[in-house]
């Protein structure tokens, strides 16, 4: 099916995931893991990485397998090889930011089950040349990335009053002047501030807007 | 004559206008004062004095005594904690200046009130309006802006749904609430729970209840525990659900030190959010919307039947290690948000079930859940808030299932 469709170049496979077509924004995938790792940017960071590494391999590994993969079985090797890259990237998380890892606990063994990097190689990889799988997994990370830092930044700016672990400002239990905002520091705040952030994007890219299923009344004036 | 100025502004506004932004809020202003001037236009048509307005004036007026009496305890639970301190006397003596954390005592004495034991009903009035007018004027005025605002870019008509919103939540609060507290958590209230979905009569949660919600969560210190409940500094007094959830029925004492009786906690004479106190007063009100009919009793109902029989469930189990179990349904109904919530939160026409049915269903919910929480949920000793808000999203659910019923009995029948 892939000689028929053409491939889209590398520049649109890297930046039509960014925001055009995000995949936590647009496509409303990754959500689990954009609530539980975003509580502070540190974590939310290597989270990222951690994605835009597994993401980008894993589509490249597919892409060049493509044609050798019988279509019955095509999920089962997907995995294995999404599989195998998540556990080489906890093994380097545990061995050079061990703290770090400890603190992302389950959610980089997740990653497997992250419906990005599967949607990615299922969606794109499968039909076209490695370089734009490459770039297009990679695309896909730095938008879950971009989205996992904005919330990170807020939750922790104003959940913590830090921003990397740095005070940004000083909350009261500390001597400061800031009261912090306990919801922020919860999983479900992180739902607001991804539909507040779904909502901002659609109200200035009006392009990217659904069509309505069906009329509501208006006012007549 | 009122009309004439009216009628002279109104090319201003209309389309084509100098100033035709603002129409609704000069629609919304005009239609306060007056009838509306225009007929509807679809093909429905009612004719009936009782418009949206109208309906929300008459909730506005029922919280009224609930609001007054809540105005004179907060300032008798003042009093009277201050009284209880070791260095009360002293407290009270003390001339407290105006631009300083202690404003609100300053204004009181400003106004020739006393915080002192010999307090009168002036000056316990006066603590409470002291609290509670900053609190309400924030509150409106923080809510006002997000509602016009939301209300011009969409072209929306502006209705008086807030008026009751904001004086629900304003009254939900403690009356030391900080005011910043109050203005984040009407912002919550107002564009999260009912701007997002689409403005007045599309919110499927209760605004009020969403952003009281909103700050229970954010900001846990100044909604519950033992601080907030009196704007005292220093003062430390759990409300009495919170007492019986400790210590069981022996428990329940006042600042003074003295038992509290079914009948104080009836009338009110315990600490708590400002409007929540007196199942009295609140069952005045309930007696004006229902006799208008702007409140559902069926949901009302359903509520206390929901709340009798979980409590006396949880009587007959009994437990050892939870005194929460054996709090009979008359205590249930007079500690805590339950009255208050039964009437002026659980019967909020959008937010809840619209069939008969599906009313009843919605207020058994809520009368389960309330005791649910507060029986067995070790983490907060209330549950009313929560209760509302998990039957808001029930109610749809319920509804669907009511007409769907009906339809098919229909079917059957033709």
């Amino acid at each position: 099916m892939s000689e028929n469709v053409k491939s889209p170049t590398w520049k649109e496979a890297l930046l039509d995931p960014i925001i055009a077509n995000n995949p936590i924004m647009i496509q409303i995938l990754g959500i689990c893991s954009s609530l539980a790792v975003t509580s502070s940017m540190s974590t939310a960071f290597v989270m990222g990485i951690a994605v835009c590494c597994v993401c980008s391999i894993a589509n490249t590994a597919v892409s060049i397998t493509r044609n050798y993969i019988p279509g019955s079985v095509r999920i089962i090797a997907q995995m294995t090889i999404i599989a195998s890259l998540v556990i080489l990237v906890d093994q380097v998380l545990k061995a050079f930011a061990y703290d770090l890892s400890k603190q992302l606990s389950v959610y980089v063994g997740l990653i497997i089950t992250n419906c990005i990097v599967m949607g990615r190689t299922e969606g794109f990889a499968l039909k076209y040349p490695p370089v734009p799988s490459f770039f297009d997994g990679l695309g896909n990370g730095l938008g879950y990335m971009l989205v996992l830092c904005l919330v990170a930044t807020i939750r922790e700016v104003f959940g913590s009053g830090t921003w990397f672990g740095m005070t940004i400002m000083p909350t009261v239990n500390n001597g400061g002047w800031y009261v912090p905002c306990g919801m922020m520091v919860m999983p479900p705040c992180a739902f607001f501030l991804i539909g507040c952030l779904i909502w901002l994007v659609k109200t200035f890219r009006k392009d990217l807007q659904e069509k309505p299923e069906y009329e509501t009344h208006q006012e007549d004036f | 004559m009122l009309q004439d100025i009216i009628s002279k502004f109104a090319p201003l506004f209309e389309k084509g206008g100098l100033l035709h932004w603002f129409y609704p809020l000069y629609e919304g202003t005009v239609t306060f004062l007056y009838t509306p001037g225009r007929v509807t236009t679809g093909r429905t048509h009612v004719r009936d004095y009782a418009d949206l307005k109208r309906l929300i004036i008459i909730v506005w007026f029922a919280v009224f005594p609930a609001l007054f009496w809540g105005l004179y305890n907060t300032g008798d639970q003042t009093v009277s904690a201050i009284a209880s301190m070791a260095n009360g006397k002293e407290i009270a003596a003390t001339s407290f200046a105006l631009f300083s954390q202690d404003y609100h005592y300053a204004l009181v004495q400003l106004l020739g009130g006393t915080l002192g034991a010999d307090a009168g009903l002036y000056s316990k009035m006066l603590i409470g309006i002291v609290y509670f007018v900053p609190i309400y004027l924030v509150v409106f005025a923080v809510g006002a802006f997000w509602e016009v605002l939301f209300c011009m870019v969409r072209k929306h008509e502006i209705n008086e749904g807030f008026f009751v919103t904001s004086i629900l939540f304003a009254l939900i609060v403690p009356p030391s609430v900080p005011l910043w507290q109050a203005a984040l958590g009407i912002t919550f209230g107002v564009v999260v729970a009912k701007e997002l979905f689409g403005g007045t009569g599309r919110n499927f949660m209760n605004p009020a209840l969403a952003g009281r919600a909103f700050l229970f969560f954010a900001y846990p210190a100044s909604v519950s525990g033992t601080n907030c409940w009196i704007p005292v500094d220093g003062f430390s007094g759990a409300t009495p659900l919170a007492q019986w959830a400790e210590g069981g029925r022996e428990a329940l004492v006042n600042s003074a030190g003295d038992p509290i009786s079914w009948m104080d906690a009836f009338l009110g004479n315990i600490p708590g959010c400002i409007g929540e106190g007196s199942t009295l007063m609140i069952l005045a009100g309930a007696l004006l919307i229902l006799v208008t009919g702007v409140a559902s009793w069926r949901i009302m109902a359903g509520v206390v039947l929901g709340a009798v029989l979980c409590s006396a469930l949880f009587n007959l189990i009994g437990s050892d290690t939870n005194p929460m179990f054996s709090m009979t349904f008359p205590w249930h109904f007079v500690l805590g948000g339950f009255a208050f919530g039964t009437v002026f939160m659980a019967t909020d026409p959008v937010s809840s079930a619209f069939t008969a049915p599906g009313k009843w269903a919605f207020g058994i919910l809520i009368g389960v859940m309330v005791i649910l929480i507060r029986t067995v949920n070790p983490a907060y000793p209330e549950g009313m808030m929560l209760a509302i808000l998990f039957a808001n999203c029930w109610a749809p659910l319920f509804d669907y299932l009511a007409t769907s019923r009906n339809i098919k009995r229909r079917r059957a029948r033709a």
